[in-house]
Order: structure tokens, then C-alpha cells, then sequence
């Protein structure tokens, strides 16, 4: 489906069923050099089991138009934004990585109109190391390499994304290739650590939002790490908020790794 | 253990898609010899069926020992993902089949195996999809024979037998510029010595009846995804129907919306090994697997026999011409030093002075060296392609193929150098002496 948000063209996977607004919405929002294809597993499950679902390509990725977010706080807005496009009132939102940050952001800005807040693979602060910025700029195939390494737990992953057959580690290299490849005024790579590493209303923002939280972390995350997902964590529960703390025996590649575990956390808290 | 660093080729050839079996622990694949896999529930049938759920239906869909072969085989090719078929011939069809319909369009090499020219020129033909050939160093050849319905440009990493080094940068450029991919057979090489889509192919095949397995026993193929082909890109003006668009034989998925890298692999296994069939045995799939454990030593000691047997044969006065690459007397010798830097294979073909029956007396006196028709083989092999797989060719098309009447191609194998390069020797030597014989 294409939306018109910020005035640039929008384009949000809705799991194989037209959106209907009737239906409760989830909104899923990509990491760094992903796009809507890392949820397919996921977002087409729950769009035929009752929800609407928007895995959204985040502007200037893909099939997105638009300027790159260059902050986790521009992020947020675009998701404001696309809610209102999409005459959408209320949305439980599903982050990974990058955009856990955004969701997290978005639901201490919607207050009310999010119902559900889920971050995998999270971390806060979200720091990225010079040594990868760096790279993520100069040598992108470099850094694309290294964090694609980072983020494997096997070399067997179960039945994933494509399908039997499929090579995780393989596919998450072209998807990122492509993501790079998709914006030639930007590198979004850069862009989006830069995004991830800067932002620092992680724990205001986090208290802020009135929702109940899940947080879905690999137990083998290197990129992630778990403990790296403990602020946020008691920052949530601080707040007085519904937490629950999923830990999966996988790494960063949550979705694909382990497809069902995933699918079935979600799922499970979507219906509390 | 992996997962904590980058393992390498050797690491992968054992490792990668396999783990310890959860249910019983054990080390080796299993096989799974069984046509279906228990629901959990009705939900979970659906689910499985509409794609919302990762697993086993049905295994000619997909099995889970096959799910091993054809995670490994990305792995070592450097791609997404693969789908093992039940030949070589069967991967080269699927991959075809998947893309276009009657109407559409292949540039070929002339130089390829004699089954998939047959599938090519006469087979395809017949559906409606027609087939241009070109040298495979016609550069000029390649970008002109591109038409607005071609959707594929085809070629061998080394065409056989004649060992023509294709050259993939240059082809591959060729076919992006044209909104085309560029699928290779990498059967000859394999990913041990060169990985194809890293030069710019977009799919690769295998015939896994050759080096893959390795020890002749089993019939098998694959085809390796790259992912890096954008079948939406704006060169390809919509030539991509079958996967851009929604497609009423499943669901109304549009598979490159669900999978932004994957559209074809999606494709080929909802639609090609469902309607099609050509599925790969969990039992040859297994076999396939036990070839690959051991690639990396196997293809070293392929290349090092080869090498003393190419230079045995450069040197014999009843030689008039050895095509391997690893010589600088052959037009690809420069591009298989650039590509090929570990060798360009073990399958390649020779001359012989003299006429047809010394051709058989050779062939007829070896006793190392088997008469068959494979490649690829542990044990070493030799055939006279004018006759047998080249059979069905022209004059002019054997020519262009870079095969005369007198044409011996051989595969070495695995033994010890020495016995073959006598076991050639005294064929060579019969050889002479049948020329005598007729002389006399």
C-alpha cells in the first residue's frame, strides 16, 4: 500500500490483505539498512489472524520516498505522520533495532493513540562504535559485512523468511546492499547509526509512553546485547508500565533466526 | 563455535545449515525420507500453506535434509538461498521456467554442455522461448543479440569442453545495462574455484551430480539466488511480470513486495517444484552433502593432477592440441589467471594426431581412465564428446562449441598422478601403433 506522508510517497507491506481500518493496527518499523521484508513472516501471520498490519519502508528506503531520517526524533514524526495519513487512531507499535528507538520515540509523542510498545533487538543508549561509523561511511561493504557477522547466532537457522533453503547471513547482506543501493543522495547506512548513536531521550521518552512495553532481546545479540536493554527495562517498570522481557536463544536477526518464537511473543502481547 | 566470527569456505563446506539434530542429537544430516510433515493444528496448516509460517509441507516443495544441501550451497556461493532440483538439467529449467513464458527471449553461449543447448535450442523452442547463441568472448555478440523480450543471459564459467572462460564482469555488465540477469553454470568450477556471483552474476547452477557429490553416485542440481538482482530496477521496464506482479496461482502474491531479495526464489518453489515437480531426493540431497563435506580437498587434488596431466600431454608428440587454460596457447588463458587464480577445472579435452579409429583405440586401452559419460567424478573419466554428448549438433555448431571429430575430453580425478599419466600414455602409445597397423 502507498501512502502520501510528509509529502513524499509512503509504501507500507500489509501482510497479503487490504488494510481495513476497523481492524486493530500494527505499525512495524525496520532497523538500520532493512526494510518491511525483514517482518514478511510476522506482519503476514498477523494480518491474517485478525489485525491490519503497516511494515512500513522508512522514507528513503527502498520504496520509499522522501529525505532519510537523520534522527530517531525524525523518525518518530514520520510515524506520527503516516498514522494520520493512514486514518489510523490508535496502533500498537513493533520496532527493531533502529527502529525500536523510533517506536519508543513515537510512543512517548502518540501517548494514547499506541496501545502496545514492542522493541527487539533493543538497546539504550544505542551506542555505534567509531571504528563502524566510520566504516559505515567509507567502506560500507566493510561495516555491512561486520554487522551482519555480529548479528548471526548460527549457521543453521531453522525455516525462515524465504522459506526452507534460505541462508539468513546471505540474505540479510543482499537486503543490506540493496537498502544502500535504493537511496543514491544518501547513505542511509551512516545515516541511520548516526541516528541510532545520537539519541538521548531514550529514558524520558520511555517514561513518557502509557502503554505496556515488550521487549523481545536475543540471548546471543552482539549488536544488542541484553544488558545493554536494562535502562530501558527499568525505566519501564519505574514508570509504573505492564513490562514484559522476552529473552529469545537467538542473535540480531530475531525475525529470521527464530520466526515463530518471535511471531508468537508479539502475538501473545498484541492480544493482552 | 560459529556464529562468533566469519568462518571460512572449509568451515562452511562442513557447517553451514547443519546442527546437531535437536530430537535425538545426532551429528550427521539426517535424512529425512518421508512425503509429508505432521500439522500442529489447523491454524498451523494454513499458516504454513499461506506462507505466514516458516516449515515443511510437502517434500517436493521442501524437506529438511534438502533444506541443508540448499542452505550450504548458498553459503558457498554467497548467496540468499537455493533450491535443489532433481538434476542439473532440472535447476536450468526451473530457473527458465520461472522467468519467462512463450514469447520471451535467452541469449546463450554456444559454448555449454550438450544437454542444455538441446534444452535451449530445440526443447524451449518448442514452448514458445527462443534462444540466441554467441561465442562466449563475443562481447559485441552479447550486448547485440539482447532483444526488448529478453529476460535472461546464459553462459558456463568455463564452457565445455573447450574451457572458453566466460567472462562474467564484462557479460554480467552487459546484461544489467539491458535490465537482464545473468545466470551462470558453475558446475565445472564450483564455489571452490570461483564464485560467480561475486562477479556480477545474478543466479548460478549447478549439475550436484559432479563435483558437488563427487563420487558418481548421484543424480542431483541446485540453483543459487544472488538476491542482488532488482526485478522492479528501472532498466528492466516491466519485462518481470511473473514476479512483480500479483500472481493468481498463489494467493495473489506478488513475490518481489514479500521479498525484497528473494522474489525468485520465492517463485521458483511455490510455482516451479509445485507445478513442475522436479524435486531433489532427501536421499540424494544427503549424498549431495557428503560430496561437499570434502569439496575444498577434493578440488585441490583435482587441480594439482590436472596440472600434471595437462603438462604431460602438452609435451607428448601425439598431441596436436591440449585445451586448458592453464596454458598460455589457449584464448582464455589471461581471463582464468584474472578469475579462475586456483585453476579452471579438471574437465578438459585434447587433440590427438590421427584419425577416427585411433581416437577409439585410445579410448579403448585405458584402464585407469573409465569410458562414461560424466564429469566430475572422483575417479578419473573420458568420452568422445563428437559422438556422445555433443551428438545432436552440427558440423557448424560443434565447431562454434570448439569440438572436432577429433576431440578426447577427459576428467581427472583423484587417483595418483602417476598411474594416470601412464594410463594415458600407453592409450597414446596403442593409438600410434593402430596408425601403424593401417599404414602397414
Amino acid at each position: 500500500m502507498e501512502l502520501t506522508v510528509q509529502g513524499a510517497k509512503a509504501y507500507c507491506y500489509t501482510g497479503g490483505k487490504p488494510f481495513d481500518a476497523a481492524k486493530p493496527t500494527v505499525v512495524f518499523i525496520h532497523g538500520v539498512l532493512n526494510d518491511h521484508s525483514v517482518w514478511i513472516l510476522q506482519t503476514r501471520y498477523l494480518a491474517h489472524h485478525g489485525w491490519n498490519v503497516l511494515a512500513v519502508d522508512l522514507p528513503g528506503h527502498c520504496r520509499s520516498g522522501g529525505e532519510a531520517p537523520a534522527t530517531v526524533e525524525a523518525a518518530a514524526d514520520f510515524v506520527t505522520a503516516l498514522l494520520d495519513a493512514a486514518g489510523v487512531a490508535k496502533a500498537a507499535l513493533v520496532g527493531h533495532s533502529w527502529g525500536s528507538l523510533i517506536a519508543l520515540e513515537a510512543a512517548s509523542r502518540l501517548q494514547d493513540r499506541v496501545s502496545h510498545l514492542v522493541l527487539v533487538g533493543t538497546a539504550y543508549p544505542m551506542k555505534v562504535s567509531p571504528a563502524l561509523l566510520e566504516s559505515s561511511l567509507n567502506e560500507p561493504m566493510k561495516a555491512l559485512t561486520m554487522i551482519n557477522v555480529f548479528s548471526r547466532s548460527t549457521l543453521a537457522a531453522p525455516p525462515s523468511a524465504l522459506g526452507p533453503g534460505t541462508w539468513v547471513y546471505g540474505a540479510s547482506m543482499a537486503l543490506g546492499r540493496r537498502v544502500l543501493a535504493s537511496n543514491t543522495q544518501v547513505n542511509v547506512f551512516h545515516r541511520g547509526f548516526k541516528a541510532c548513536d545520537s539519541y538521548a531521550n531514550g529514558e524520558a521518552a520511555m517514561r513518557a509512553a502509557t502503554c505496556p512495553v515488550l521487549f523481545v532481546l536475543g540471548e546471543q545479540d552482539q549488536m544488542t546485547q541484553p544488558k545493554a536493554a536494562q535502562l530501558l527495562v527499568g525505566a519501564a517498570r519505574d514508570s509504573g508500565k505492564r513490562v514484559q522481557v522476552a529473552s529469545l536463544p537467538v542473535g540480531h536477526h530475531q525475525m529470521t533466526e527464530t520466526p515463530d518464537a518471535t511471531l508468537f511473543v508479539i502475538r501473545d502481547f498484541l492480544r493482552t | 563455535m560459529p556464529g562468533y566470527s566469519d568462518p571460512g569456505f572449509d568451515t562452511l563446506a562442513l557447517h553451514a545449515g547443519a546442527a546437531p539434530d535437536p530430537a535425538t542429537g545426532a551429528r550427521a544430516v539426517p535424512i529425512h525420507l518421508t512425503t509429508s510433515f505432521v500439522f500442529e493444528s489447523s491454524d498451523h496448516a494454513a499458516a504454513l500453506f499461506n506462507l505466514e509460517r516458516p516449515g515443511h509441507v510437502y517434500s517436493r516443495i521442501s524437506n529438511p535434509t534438502n533444506a541443508v544441501l540448499e542452505q550450504r550451497v548458498a553459503a558457498l556461493e554467497g548467496g540468499i538461498g537455493s533450491i535443489a532440483t532433481a538434476s542439473g538439467q532440472a535447476a536450468l529449467h526451473l530457473s527458465v521456467a520461472t522467468l519467462m513464458g512463450a514469447g520471451s527471449h535467452i541469449v546463450a553461449s554456444t559454448a555449454l554442455y550438450g544437454g542444455s543447448q538441446n534444452l535451449l535450442h530445440y526443447t524451449m523452442r518448442r514452448f514458445g522461448i527462443d534462444t540466441t547463441f554467441v561465442k562466449p568472448g563475443d562481447i559485441d555478440g552479447w550486448r547485440a543479440a539482447i532483444r526488448p523480450t529478453t529476460k535472461l543471459l546464459f553462459g558456463e564459467t568455463v564452457g565445455n569442453p573447450g574451457l572458453d572462460v566466460l567472462d562474467i564482469p564484462t557479460v554480467s555488465a552487459i546484461a544489467h545495462e539491458a535490465g537482464v540477469p545473468l545466470l551462470v553454470d558453475s558446475t565445472l568450477t564450483s564455489p571452490y574455484l570461483m564464485k560467480p556471483l561475486e562477479l556480477g552474476a545474478d543466479l548460478v547452477y549447478h549439475s550436484a551430480t559432479k563435483f558437488l557429490s563427487g563420487h558418481g553416485t548421484v543424480i542431483g542440481g541446485i540453483v543459487v539466488d544472488g538476491g542482488s538482482f532488482d526485478w522492479e530496477g528501472p532498466r528492466t521496464q516491466g519485462r518481470f511480470a511473473e514476479l512483480t506482479a500479483p500472481y493468481d496461482g498463489f494467493h495473489n502474491m506478488v513475490f518481489s513486495e514479500e521479498s525484497t531479495v528473494g522474489a525468485f526464489l520465492l517463485r521458483a518453489r511455490r510455482e516451479g517444484l509445485r507445478d513442475f515437480g522436479a524435486c531433489l531426493s532427501p536421499h540424494s540431497a544427503w549424498l549431495i552433502l557428503q560430496g561437499i563435506e570434502t569439496l575444498p580437498l577434493r578440488m585441490e587434488r583435482h587441480m594439482r593432477n590436472t596440472a600434471k596431466v595437462v603438462e604431460f600431454l602438452a609435451s607428448h608428440p601425439f598431441v596436436s592440441r591440449v585445451g586448458h587454460p592453464m596454458l598460455e596457447s589457449h584464448t582464455s588463458y589471461a581471463l582464468a589467471q584474472k578469475l579462475l587464480p586456483k585453476g579452471a577445472g579438471s574437465v578438459f579435452s585434447f587433440d590427438m594426431k590421427g584419425n577416427r579409429e585411433q581416437g577409439k583405440a585410445f579410448i579403448e586401452t585405458l584402464k585407469v581412465f573409465s569410458h562414461l559419460a560424466n564429469v566430475g567424478d572422483c575417479r578419473s573419466l573420458v568420452i568422445h564428446p563428437a559422438s556422445t554428448t555433443h551428438f545432436r549438433m552440427s558440423d557448424e555448431a560443434l565447431v562454434a562449441g570448439g569440438i572436432t571429430q577429433g576431440t578426447i575430453r577427459l576428467s581427472i580425478g583423484l587417483e595418483d598422478a602417476d598411474d594416470l599419466i601412464d594410463d594415458l600414455k600407453r592409450a597414446l602409445k596403442a593409438a600410434e601403433k593402430t596408425t601403424a597397423k593401417a599404414g602397414a
